[in-house]
């Protein structure tokens, strides 16, 4: 009953300083997603609040508070309230089985920083990312106005979409690993084993489908102003926006994190021997949880810069990319990989089957040409 | 808390939210209780000690299916789409039929004694990813390929029916 006790009372630490760590990073994405506006169009962005506008997102937050919190007269009421808190719920519970840190020792007693390990990790993930439309689908039909609707059920079948081709991406890490489990997908890239060496088309295909789950520009069709006002979330106002809103970059962290999990690998950074022999285990955990960070706020930092460069597909283009693109992209990428697990050189064959492609496309192009000037 | 209370709880929220499914007015709440349900199930998936079919169950049912089911009755005019109430002489025949297959049902398992799996032959890590990998793929490959044959032919037969003939635009 001790030990029950102990492990619950460090797994709610571990769960709380997550939630912490994802809603402060969530808030500040925020900032920095105008900060990084500002910069790549030549403006200086937020500086009022604080020193260089650091206080913005609390700003932001006070404001969505402050709001007129309505309710359209026709719509669903409890269904309008359940949208935003689904988006919430279904962002936030990702993160229960991402790897933050090896494991630490306190007190003779040894815990992982992880919310959870099961040994579904990676189907844990999958499922929750395969509810995430519910909330923007719930939302946008409560609201009782068809351009809201018309964003949900764009958001609904791009997300079935891509979780195709996502799926298939993770399943050549699965090959490699041999294991569900987010804790030893990490555990086989210590040392610099990263996957992303084995697997650089999986890893292309999985960002690709990770900005159309995040409905983030170059995808952001659910919310495409030009042809839906404001999209699934047209008749939001007050916090019920900022909860939309507030998820996209929950999700954003979050996804950058599984990303740095299963190719970058997780928790894993240069010279974790040399950290360990002079400060001791605990100390090369804690700056294992920093490189995990600093690797999803990198993601993050991709996220924006490819909001700022490049614009945005249109819906039948989109759809095109995902059932004519990218499965058959990832079909090939399995077979690849399962070549090259059987050969027993996993790496020499996934370069040449990425060069191979690339010379197969190329040679194709080259003749497609050729037919047109013909 | 015991297990088994655990388990109670869950049954009854199981059943009532099916319950709910067939009550509630609106399409929409029913296909959101029915997710609910089947949250329901994956729970008790998760009491067997089955993680690999609760992580399934969510992934095709809640995540997948239900996504379409609720993509289609969104799609309706619910204002227009809603089924007349049938007659009374219906419902009294459609309650006599779901009441006597009830008491079969009961019938059933109080006839055949199922035998409880006993404590030391039961192995608790039945429900794993690598003995549900190692089952299927060694003792029930026949099944399993031909099911995934089956698939394919279901997923041939919609993008054929999806396809767009030559001529006809659809936007």
């Amino acid at each position: 009953m001790e030990l029950i006790t102990t492990v619950f009372i460090a797994k709610a630490i571990i769960v709380g300083v997550v939630f912490a760590i994802t809603l402060g990073v969530a808030a500040y994405s925020t900032y920095f997603e105008r900060k990084i506006a500002a910069f790549m169009q030549d403006r200086i962005g937020p500086d009022r609040a604080g020193p260089f506008g650091i206080l913005q997102p609390l700003a932001d937050a006070v404001k969505m508070f402050m709001k007129e919190d309505f309710i359209p007269a026709n719509s669903n009421k409890w269904l309008f309230i359940a949208g935003p808190c689904l988006s919430m719920l279904t962002a936030l519970m990702t993160s229960a089985v991402v790897p933050f840190g090896d494991s630490v020792t306190i007190g003779g007693a040894t815990f992982d920083l992880q919310g959870i390990d099961v040994n579904i990790g990676i189907l844990w993930v999958f499922g929750i990312v395969s509810l995430g439309v519910y909330g923007i689908m719930i939302g946008g039909w409560a609201s009782n106005n068809k351009f809201a609707l018309l964003g949900a059920i764009r958001a609904a079948s791009q997300n079935i979409s891509y979780e195709l081709a996502m799926g298939m991406a993770i399943i050549t890490i699965l090959m490699i690993t041999g294991s569900l489990s987010t804790k030893e997908i990490v555990e086989v890239q210590q040392n610099g084993h990263w996957n992303i060496f084995y697997q650089p088309l999986g890893f292309i295909i999985f960002i690709i489908c990770a900005f159309a789950e995040c409905n983030r520009t170059p995808f952001d069709l659910p919310e495409c102003e030009t042809e839906l006002i404001g999209g699934y979330h047209t008749e939001y106002s007050s916090m019920k926006l900022g909860f939309y809103l507030f998820a996209e970059y929950i999700n954003m962290f979050i996804s950058g994190a599984v990303m740095a999990t299963l190719y970058f690998g997780g928790y894993d950074y240069p010279g974790v021997d040399f950290v360990t022999q002079q400060f001791g285990s605990n100390v090369a955990s804690f700056v294992g949880v920093g490189a995990l960070i600093g690797k999803s706020l990198g993601f993050v930092f991709v996220f924006m810069w490819v909001r700022w460069t490049i614009p945005r597909f249109r819906y039948d283009q989109l759809m095109n990319l995902g059932w004519t693109g990218l499965i058959p992209l990832a079909m090939y990428n399995v077979v690849v990989t399962g070549f090259g697990i059987l050969v027993g050189k996993p790496f020499m064959v996934s370069i040449a089957g990425l060069v191979l492609l690339i010379a197969a496309l190329f040679v194709y192009d080259q003749l497609l040409v050729k037919k047109k000037i013909a | 808390m015991e297990i088994s209370n655990i388990w109670y709880f869950l049954s009854a929220l199981t059943l009532l939210s099916a319950l709910m499914v067939i009550m509630s007015k609106n399409p929409i709440h029913s296909v959101l209780y029915l997710v609910f349900t089947f949250f329901c199930i994956s729970a008790h998936y998760v009491l067997l000690n089955a993680q690999f079919l609760m992580a399934v169950n969510i992934i095709v049912y809640a995540g997948a299916i239900m996504v379409l089911f609720l993509f289609v009755i969104m799609m309706f005019d619910l204002k227009k789409n809603i089924p007349e109430s049938k007659s009374s002489l219906t419902k009294l025949a459609g309650s006599v039929v779901a009441g006597t297959l009830l008491v079969i049902l009961i019938a059933i398992v109080r006839k055949n004694n199922i035998p409880a799996p006993l404590g030391d032959k039961f192995n608790s890590q039945t429900g794993m990813v690598e003995n549900l990998g190692q089952v299927l793929y060694g003792e029930f490959l026949l099944p399993f390929e031909l099911v995934s044959i089956l698939f394919f032919v279901a997923m041939v037969g919609a993008v054929l029916l999806g396809k767009r003939e030559a001529g006809e635009r659809n936007f």
